[in-house]
């Protein structure tokens, strides 16, 4: 049989090789793959890199390229002066300096003051640290300890100190002897409420479920009003209590509510075979708890720890309001001084104290997500 | 045999100090005499001291003249009212800036939510930026700042920033066109709700006959074409009988128009921009907890991206959003409260402020305010637990 019909199809030539796909690693491939995949994509970019330019650019203008550092007054801030846009003012953040940090503390008496900083920083640092052993004896100096020895050597009174009114605190100061407070006065508390709210007597339930939803219910402004106007009035006539301690009390009060449901949260992720193994062994209440239930609980539950403790931080501004001077209100106080009053003085002092703010509220932030990743080992995600 | 006998089970016997029920009882009993105990105390000392220092007790004071005006009031009130109209006027002030401010903040929220989950990197390191850093400063911070150095620092009336010079923009406030509603508005707000209601209808038959036929309809568009075309027909019958009145400079300052108060435009600036980055974590953390399954068996079965987004993942993680939403909304109606450190006339500022001194009744004004704000947080978890309830997956 005569082959005469073709082969279907012989290739004479090499076929054009076909584009290679697009690239979806090296830096070009990963900028095209999410930057300028598509129409859509590339204006999204576009917007936004329009968008951080505006505001990046200023911001460094002001707060570094056009900034005055060196003055004595709010002469040496003014255009006139420098013949030049202005930026920020660094020289008013100087002058306020001691004011912003310590409010009218007395100044040959600021070393109180440091080495109440110094101590705490001594304790709290390894705290934070897993590797370093110990945490049990730390946490004891740092929660009991501490705040025992920083009341003394701030108010002062004993051992030859010379006594401080806490009227003359103020600035950073109060800030953080309020959220310090709120810490450690709120965790036990919090943690009794929380037991108490998922306890089986009926009348411990129903005052816990009532004071915590309470306090939950109203603002911290209308607390702090309760503690600074309302609680002298229920308090016997004789008794004069110090108008910090009076915000004190109000803060330790409204934080504990909070610290209660974060705490229930860690008690409700327990199983239950873990009150009954307690249980089984003959542990009585107390004893189950403090032993087996609470320090789970309270590992699971640090995070939320920490997010109620940067929520209390931020809300130590709120004091102003009640006429006590933290670095806000000490803020506030100084665009007050006629001596300063330049038209940038106050963005230069909103930059220094939201710098102040935010790196402590985003490293507290931070670490609360190093711990989660860390507890986190044995779970898949 | 001994072991034979069967004993009736006895009672083990314990001292009836050490019988666990007396003592549940007998603590809680305690507990409750030490808090009684407390109140009676607090009670006694409060009587005497407002004796001693002559402050009138009850709520007499409800009734007598304010005497103090108000700067912004949505009724009618001037400084010969009572308190009991400043305590309306504040709330509100309170309810306006609050219901404003949660729209507001929802809108931006769900935007940088889902801008922080888009696949664009830099829209997303955008959004994350945007969130860490409002959700970093304290809110009295941000409020003081937009109060003081943004609004406090903008031009007089004359020199007034204007946009398309219908609004403008000074260190006295927003000055915007006041809407004139002639006669024939409540027409066009009757053709409004019949759109409304007819674009319902057609909803359950277009969806019955989906269910039926399989047919589609493309409902979005008809109802949307009806709700505005439908007032707007009626609008140009009647020859537009809504028409705005524009401010005009005059002299120094302007005529006509509504003013904003600075103080309004700053709270309401600070509280949805601070509440938005949280709503913004909300919306994150209810789409990342619809499991990626869902999205590939939704592109498997043919569905398209915006389908997918619309019937299978929204409807799960508004599951998970809504209540953590419904938290933020309280908390920035709460947070409406330090409108007191600006001045805006809300309710803690008109009330548990400038009452409070004028009256030094202290315990009254204060346990009415918190119990305003108790009561709005109270009914909202309720609803939020009947939503809850009402939308569980049901399991079997």
């Amino acid at each position: 049989m005569a082959v005469d019909a073709q082969p279907c199809y012989v290739r004479r030539a090499l076929a054009e090789p076909e584009p290679p796909p697009t690239a979806s690693s090296g830096a070009f491939g990963l900028i095209q793959q999410r930057l300028f995949d598509g129409v859509l994509n590339s204006a999204l970019t576009i917007i936004s890199l329009v968008v951080i330019a505006a505001i990046a650019w200023p911001t460094v203008k002001f707060l570094l390229v056009d900034a005055v550092w060196q003055g004595s007054s709010r002469v040496d801030c003014l255009p006139e002066t420098v013949k030049r846009e202005v930026g920020a003012c660094w020289p008013f953040i100087a002058a306020k300096f001691r004011q912003f940090m310590y409010g009218f503390y007395p100044q040959d008496q600021q070393w109180r003051v440091n080495l109440t900083y110094a101590l705490g920083m001594l304790l709290l640092v390894p705290l934070l640290i897993p590797r370093i052993p110990y945490k049990g004896l730390n946490a004891i100096l740092f929660f009991g300890v501490f705040p025992v020895a920083g009341f003394f050597l701030l108010v002062g009174g004993v051992l030859g100190l010379e006594h401080v009114e806490t009227r003359v605190w103020g600035g950073l100061l109060v800030t953080l002897v309020i959220s310090f407070t709120g810490i450690v006065g709120s965790l036990p508390l919090g943690i009794l409420l929380a037991l108490g709210r998922r306890s089986d007597l009926p009348i411990v339930r129903t005052l816990c479920i009532v004071f915590i939803e309470f306090w939950r219910g109203v603002p911290l402004i209308t607390v702090l009003f309760f503690a600074t106007y309302m609680l002298p009035l229920f308090l016997p006539g004789n008794w004069r209590i110090d108008g910090l301690l009076r915000v004190l009390i109000g803060v330790v009060l409204f934080a504990a509510a909070y610290m209660a449901e974060v705490v229930r949260g860690g008690l409700q992720a327990i199983p239950r075979g873990q009150y009954e193994g307690a249980m089984a062994l003959g542990l009585g209440y107390w004893r189950m708890m403090g032993f087996v239930i609470l320090p789970q609980a309270l590992k699971f539950v640090i995070p939320g720890i920490v997010n109620s403790f940067i929520a209390l931080f931020k809300d130590t501004t709120l004091v102003l309001i009640v006429a006590i001077f933290d670095l806000l209100g000490q803020l506030r106080a100084a665009f007050a001084d006629p001596n300063w009053a330049t038209p940038v003085t106050l963005f230069t002092g909103f930059a220094f104290a939201g710098m102040v703010y935010f790196l402590v509220s985003f490293g507290m932030s931070r670490y609360a997500l190093f711990t989660e990743r860390r507890l986190n080992t044995g779970r898949p995600n | 045999m001994a072991s034979d006998v069967q004993h009736a089970p006895t009672p083990p016997r314990v001292v009836f100090y050490n019988n666990p029920k007396i003592r549940a009882f007998f603590y809680q009993l305690v507990l409750l005499a030490v808090v009684l105990w407390f109140g009676y105390e607090f009670a006694l000392n409060a009587k005497a001291n407002l004796e001693a220092q002559k402050i009138a007790s009850g709520f007499d004071f409800l009734d007598t003249t304010a005497g103090f005006g108000v700067n912004q009031s949505l009724i009618t009130y001037n400084e010969t009212d009572t308190y009991r109209r400043v305590f309306f006027v504040g709330l509100l002030n309170t309810l306006l800036v609050a219901g404003i401010g949660i729209v507001l903040a929802t809108i931006v929220g769900f935007v940088i939510g889902i801008a922080r989950l888009s696949p664009n990197w830099l829209l997303a390191r955008l959004a994350g930026g945007y969130v860490e850093l409002i959700r970093n400063l304290p809110l009295l911070f941000q409020i003081l700042f937009w109060y003081l150095a943004v609004l406090g620092t903008l031009p007089g009336p004359r020199q007034s920033l204007s946009i398309f010079g219908e609004i403008f923009i000074n260190n006295r406030g927003i000055i915007v066109p006041r809407p004139i509603f002639g006669a024939g508005t409540e027409l066009v707000l009757a053709a409004f709700l019949l759109a409304i209601l007819a674009s319902l209808g057609l909803r359950s038959w277009a969806i019955r006959r989906q269910s039926r036929t399989g047919e589609q309809f493309p409902l979005l568009w008809t109802a949307l074409g009806m709700t505005i075309g439908a007032p707007f027909v009626v609008l140009l019958a009647l020859g537009f009988p809504i028409g705005f009145e524009q401010p005009q400079l005059r002299g120094f300052n302007f005529v006509g128009g509504v003013r904003l108060l600075p103080e309004f435009v700053a709270l309401l600036i600070a509280l949805t921009t601070y509440t938005a980055a949280f709503i913004a974590e909300v919306v994150r953390a209810g789409i990342l907890a619809v499991s990626r399954g869902q999205t590939e068996a939704a592109l498997a079965l043919g569905l398209r991206r915006g389908l997918t987004l619309r019937l299978i993942v929204l409807p799960q993680a508004l599951r998970v959003i809504v209540p953590p939403l419904t938290n933020q909304y309280l908390n920035l109606t709460k947070n409406s409260s330090l409108a007191v450190a600006i001045g805006y006339p809300d309710l803690f500022a008109v009330f548990a402020g400038t009452t409070l001194n004028q009256t030094g009744q202290a315990i009254e004004i204060i346990a009415i305010t918190m119990a305003v704000y108790l009561v709005i947080s109270l009914v909202t978890s309720g609803l939020m637990n009947w939503y809850n309830a009402h939308i569980r997956v049901a399991e079997r």
